[in-house]
Parts: structure tokens; sequence; C-alpha cells
């Protein structure tokens, strides 16, 4: 008997439902996290878990006005600083990531230094140790340097973090290119920037994009050195919500969730944005032209 | 306009790519760099563009040294390999980008576009871009674009490689006429003899970093002067035969042995009297200039026929002396059966005789 063969392009209801069940099992924590955000401290807290409720927007509320202990007074919390803070932070760091290591990248890929591929080891040197083995001497020169607490310092931190990683990824996508296009283009009369920003950059747009985002997913949630970089200014919003956790009152689980769901948003905004292009970047190169 | 190499060499590190070649492209000429990959070709094109800086030598174009001259104040064309259409432009855009660095007036522009797209016939595709296009128009526009802007002078990367066969003559053609109208220095490189030998007026053949033999293409073909073209240029192969001169008359009739025992008498140039009885020499004749027989004769060896490979019109069969395999090619009418016996002929004037140094001691 001759196997059964499955028709290429068509996986079945079977493979679906599967696929739907890993899918659920992988996307359930943050399906909490958003339900419990609608409930009422006494649905959260409930055993067994309640699945049905009467949802509120009291959480979200309180994530920007909270009643006051000692007054009793609705005031305003700090949370919209903090969340123009990461916004801000992660944006402006990866951002600078990118160019520098767009730049960095091309020249790596087009006018290799002589031993080239140590320069490139060596920069991803950096990323090899854990983050938090290097945070007492980076502390402390940012003590020395009045780096600490200002959005500069925290800016440049997450900027060198980020460039070694930039430079790699987006030097892989060079060096996919047909290189003949860029010699066409000099044959064709265009200076080396022309080349660069006309004819590569485009070329690469999807892997830039993927770059971005992945920078970005890393920046976003970075809690340790923004923990202890970052003044009462420039807090992030990592940062808060592990001080919401020391409440007065125990856990407000609610108020937490709130402040995650809505901490989801703008990453989750970006990446749908940018969502064709990041499947094309993440491929890149896998198939030839 | 002409095209002049002068001792130019290209090293990358301890590898010398091309070794220090002279060459001169005359004006509305067009010249085949031919040879196998790595040969060097693509380097010394790359080196007239201005891609790759001589780290030797001088390329001078219309008289005047380029050296240091960038790409795009050489006034060179070129037409790459991979098309190296803009992937982001549209045809009508890939063909107008080499205009603007002229600074040619809006109107001026889209007149040369159009010109350009009728000769080529790329109108129905002027809004596309590359992604859209099939093989052959890509080749095309990559043709157009080149030759848009009235440069000095073409160069051409492997041009007709990424065709398929039919697609290949048809452009081979479709650019023949169109260089013949331009009638401007043209250098093309390419790994493939049937292209080098239909589109060039003289072939430049290429091997590790040197040019063996600069001629045109019938007398690159009839006329090699060493081992390497004789056996590069042609299909099927030249047959080669390693054998020992053992005697001759003075004058145009020489007898060898061929390695292997069997010994033949054939007639050939007088300069043979050259070579001393007992002088190692190699002997080529071309698969179609080999003839059979019954009879034994003394102006081939003896064979058998291993198999036949019919192509159509000829016949192509791989004979055997027990130690050599010669090719034979002939008309598809003559019967030949596999296994069979058969006697080769060597007719006067068609074997080449190369000496130990593999250069060619028969010249005409």
């Amino acid at each position: 008997m001759a196997r059964k063969y499955r028709e290429i392009g068509k996986a079945g209801w079977g493979y679906t439902a599967i696929t739907s069940v890993v899918g659920f099992v992988y996307f359930f924590p943050v399906l909490w996290i958003i339900l419990t955000a609608f409930k009422t401290r006494t649905d959260a807290l409930a055993v067994p878990p309640k699945l049905f409720f009467t949802p509120t927007l009291d959480n979200f509320q309180s994530v920007f006005f909270r009643a006051s202990i000692t007054t009793g007074t609705s005031q305003a919390t700090d949370m919209g600083l903090y969340f123009f803070n990461s916004i801000f932070i992660a944006f402006t760091s990866v951002g600078l990531a990118l160019i520098v290591g767009t730049l960095a990248a091309y020249a790596f890929s087009r006018y290799p230094l002589r031993g080239n591929d140590t320069y490139l080891f060596i920069i991803l040197t950096t990323r090899m140790m854990p983050p938090i083995v290097v945070i007492i001497p980076i502390f402390l020169m940012f003590r020395l340097s009045g780096l600490a607490g200002s959005y500069w310092g925290i800016i440049l931190l997450y900027t060198a973090f980020n460039i070694p990683f930039s430079v790699w990824l987006v030097k892989s996508f060079f060096d996919e290119l047909n290189p003949e296009i860029e010699d066409a283009a000099r044959m064709d009369g265009a200076s080396e920037r022309r080349v660069f920003f006309r004819f590569c950059i485009p070329q690469i747009l999807a892997g830039l994009s993927a770059t971005f985002v992945f920078g970005l997913i890393l920046t976003w949630n970075e809690f340790l050195f923004a923990l202890l970089l970052t003044g009462v200014e420039t807090r992030t919003v990592p940062v808060a919500m592990a001080r919401t956790l020391g409440g007065e009152v125990g856990v407000d689980y609610g108020l937490l969730a709130a402040i995650v769901t809505l901490f989801l948003i703008p990453i989750f905004f970006v990446t749908f944005l940018l969502q064709n292009q990041l499947l094309r970047g993440v491929t890149f190169g896998t198939v030839k032209k | 306009m002409t095209i002049e190499l002068k001792k130019l060499t290209k090293r990358f590190g301890a590898l010398t790519a091309v070794d220090a070649i002279d060459l001169a492209v005359g004006d509305g000429e067009v010249l085949c760099l031919l040879g196998p990959s790595g040969c060097g070709k693509t380097t010394t094109l790359r080196m007239v563009a201005g891609l790759e800086y001589a780290t030797e030598g001088e390329v001078i174009l219309g008289g005047k040294r380029v050296n240091d001259l960038a790409p795009r104040d050489r006034n060179v064309a070129m037409s790459f390999q991979f098309y190296a259409l803009y992937p982001s432009l549209t045809v009508a855009e890939n063909l107008a980008f080499p205009l603007h660095a002229d600074s040619l007036g809006k109107s001026e522009i889209e007149a040369r576009v159009k010109q350009i797209s009728d000769t080529l016939q790329l109108n129905d595709i002027l809004n596309r871009t590359p992604g859209q296009l099939a093989e052959g128009e890509k080749q095309r526009v990559a043709v157009g674009r080149s030759i848009i802007r009235d440069p000095q002078c073409f160069l051409f990367d492997e041009p007709l490689s990424r065709l398929d066969v039919q697609l290949r003559e048809e452009m081979r053609g479709e650019i023949k006429a169109v260089l013949q109208g331009l009638s401007k220095p043209t250098v093309i490189v390419t790994h493939d003899q049937l292209e080098a030998l239909t589109m060039a007026d003289r072939i430049a053949v290429m091997r590790d970093g040197r040019i063996e033999q600069v001629d045109t293409p019938h007398n690159v073909f009839t006329s090699p002067t060493n081992l390497f073209v004789a056996g590069f240029i042609g299909t099927p192969q030249m047959n080669l035969l390693p054998a020992t001169l053992t005697g001759s008359d003075g004058g145009g009739k020489a007898e060898f042995t061929i390695d292997g025992g069997q010994s033949m008498t054939i007639e050939i140039d007088p300069r043979i009297g050259e070579l001393q009885p007992g002088a190692r020499v190699t002997l080529g004749i071309r698969p179609r200039n080999l003839e059979i027989s019954s009879d034994p004769a003394e102006d081939g060896i003896s064979t058998k026929i291993d198999i036949v490979e019919p192509m159509g019109a000829e016949t192509l069969a791989h004979l055997s002396d027990g130690r050599h395999d010669l090719r034979l090619v002939t008309d598809w009418r003559v019967p030949l059966t596999e296994g069979a016996q058969v006697h080769t002929r060597f007719p006067p004037g068609a074997t080449h005789i190369f000496t130990e140094n593999e250069q060619v001691l028969r010249t005409t």
C-alpha cells in the first residue's frame, strides 16, 4: 500500500486545531493579565479563579488617579510621565542604535578592515555576559559623570547595548544584497552617499524594521538598569510597576494588570504596523533572489 | 575612441588575478575576453570600468590615462551579469537614471527613454519594476540602461549567462545588432565560447590572469597558438594525443608513435623538421576533421567505437584506442555501430602539433 500523501499547501483541520491549542496555551498568561485588569479586587483574588465577571474600568482609572490613603481625595499619579519616559527612552535609543548600527554595518560589509571579523567579535563581546556583571562599574561611572537619573544617561546606555545587535543583524542584510547594483549605480554617476541612501537602504527596509522591533522589545522590557540608573523624573514603566508591588495595603493585582495591559499597547501597535516588513526581515536572505 | 591596457595587473594579497596584460580594442571593435572561471576576465573588465583599482599598469581610454578616475568620470557603460537593475525603480526610471548625472532637461530625458524603449521593445513594460520582469526583459532593460547615455565605450559582463538556450540565441543577435549600430569599442566578458565566437570581432583567450591568444574568432579556432587555447575553444573539444616523433623525411611527412604503441605517418607543416626524432609532442585534431575508414591506413590509428551520441544533423562518436578517448563528429547518415573496429584518418593539414612546452609548431 502506498502511503497516503498530503497535498502541499494544505494542512487540514486537525493540524489547525492542534496549532490553535498550542497558540492558546502561549497566549493564556497574556490573556489572564488582560482579564485581571478588568476585575475588581475581590474577583482578581477569587479562588477558584473567575472566568466570568462583571468588567470594571476602575483599575485603569487608578493607574492615573488614585485615592490617597491619608486624605482620601483622588490624586494624579505620575504614571503618565512614566509611560512617556518608556516610549521616549526606548524609541530614541533603539532609533539611535539603528542609525549608528546601520552605518557601521555598511562599513563592515563594504569596506572591510584588516581583521574585520575580530572587530565584529569584539563588538559582540559586550553582549556575552549578563548585564548584572557590569552593573556596579556602570553605576559608578554614571554617578561620577552625573549621567545617573538623566534621560541622556539611560538613552546612551540602551543605545550602547543595542548597537552590537543592530550591527550584526544589519550587516547580514547588507551582505545579502547584490553588490552589482551598487556598482551599476556608481557607473551611472551616483555618488557614494547616493548609492547608500538611494539603493542600499531601500533594499533592506524590511530588515531594518525587524531590527528595530527586536531592539524595541528588548529595551521596552528592560528592568535592571532602569531600576538603578533612572531617577524620579526619568523612571520607566517597568520600574514604576515594580514599585506598586510594595503598596501599603498589599499587592493590588488589578492595578498591576491594568498597567501591564496599557504597557502592552505601544509594542503591540508597532509590531502590528510593521508585521509585513517584519516577516520579510526575519526571513531575509533565506531564499535566494 | 579606443581602449588600451598596458601591463595591467591586479593583485589581491598574494593572489595575482590579472598578470600584466596588454590589450587594445579599436574604435567600433567588439572584443571578447574568454576564459574559464577565475581566469581574471571579470577583474580586467572591472578595472576598465573603474570598479577595481589597478595594482600596476595603465588603463587608457581614448588616449587618456584613467587609472585615477572614478567610474562615473570615465564615461563608460557596463552591463552586469545579474543585470543589476535598481529594484525600487520602474523600468523607465532605471533607463533614465544614468541621464540624471548629465543634468539633462526632463523632456530630453523622456525623449531618450522613449527612443531606447522603441529600439529594444520595452514600451509595454516601462511602468513595471524589475521584480515583475522575465529574464529576457531584464536583459534588454540592462542593455538599454547601458547604452542610453551614449558613453565612449561599453563593457558587458557575462551578458547572456542567465538566459535559457532559446532566449540566449535571440539576445545574442539582438545585442550584436545593437553593438553594430553603436560602433563603439566594446569588451564582452564570457566563459561561453559560442557567445565569443558569434559576437566578437576579436577574442582574447585568458587563463590564470594572462592572455593566451588574441585573434579573430576564425583564427582562434583554426590556428590556436598553444595547447590551452586548442583545448578550450571548440565543442566538442579538440582531440589531444600525446605522441613521440619517430621519423621525418625533412619535408612534409612525419611519423609519430602515439602513446600506447600505434604509429602513423601524416602530412604536416615542414617546420616539423626543426624537431629531433624522439621529441615529445601533442597531436591535436578537431572532432569534425577526423575521418574514418574501414580499411587500415598509414595516416591514422585503429580504434573501437565506444559510445555513439546522435546530435541531430551530426553524430558524436567516442572512439578508443585502448588508451585515449577520441571524439569524432560526422554526418548523421554515416553508419556507426558501438563496439565496431574503425580506422581513423588524419587528413593533411588538419593536425596541430604542440611541442613539449605546449606551444604550437604548425602555424598555417
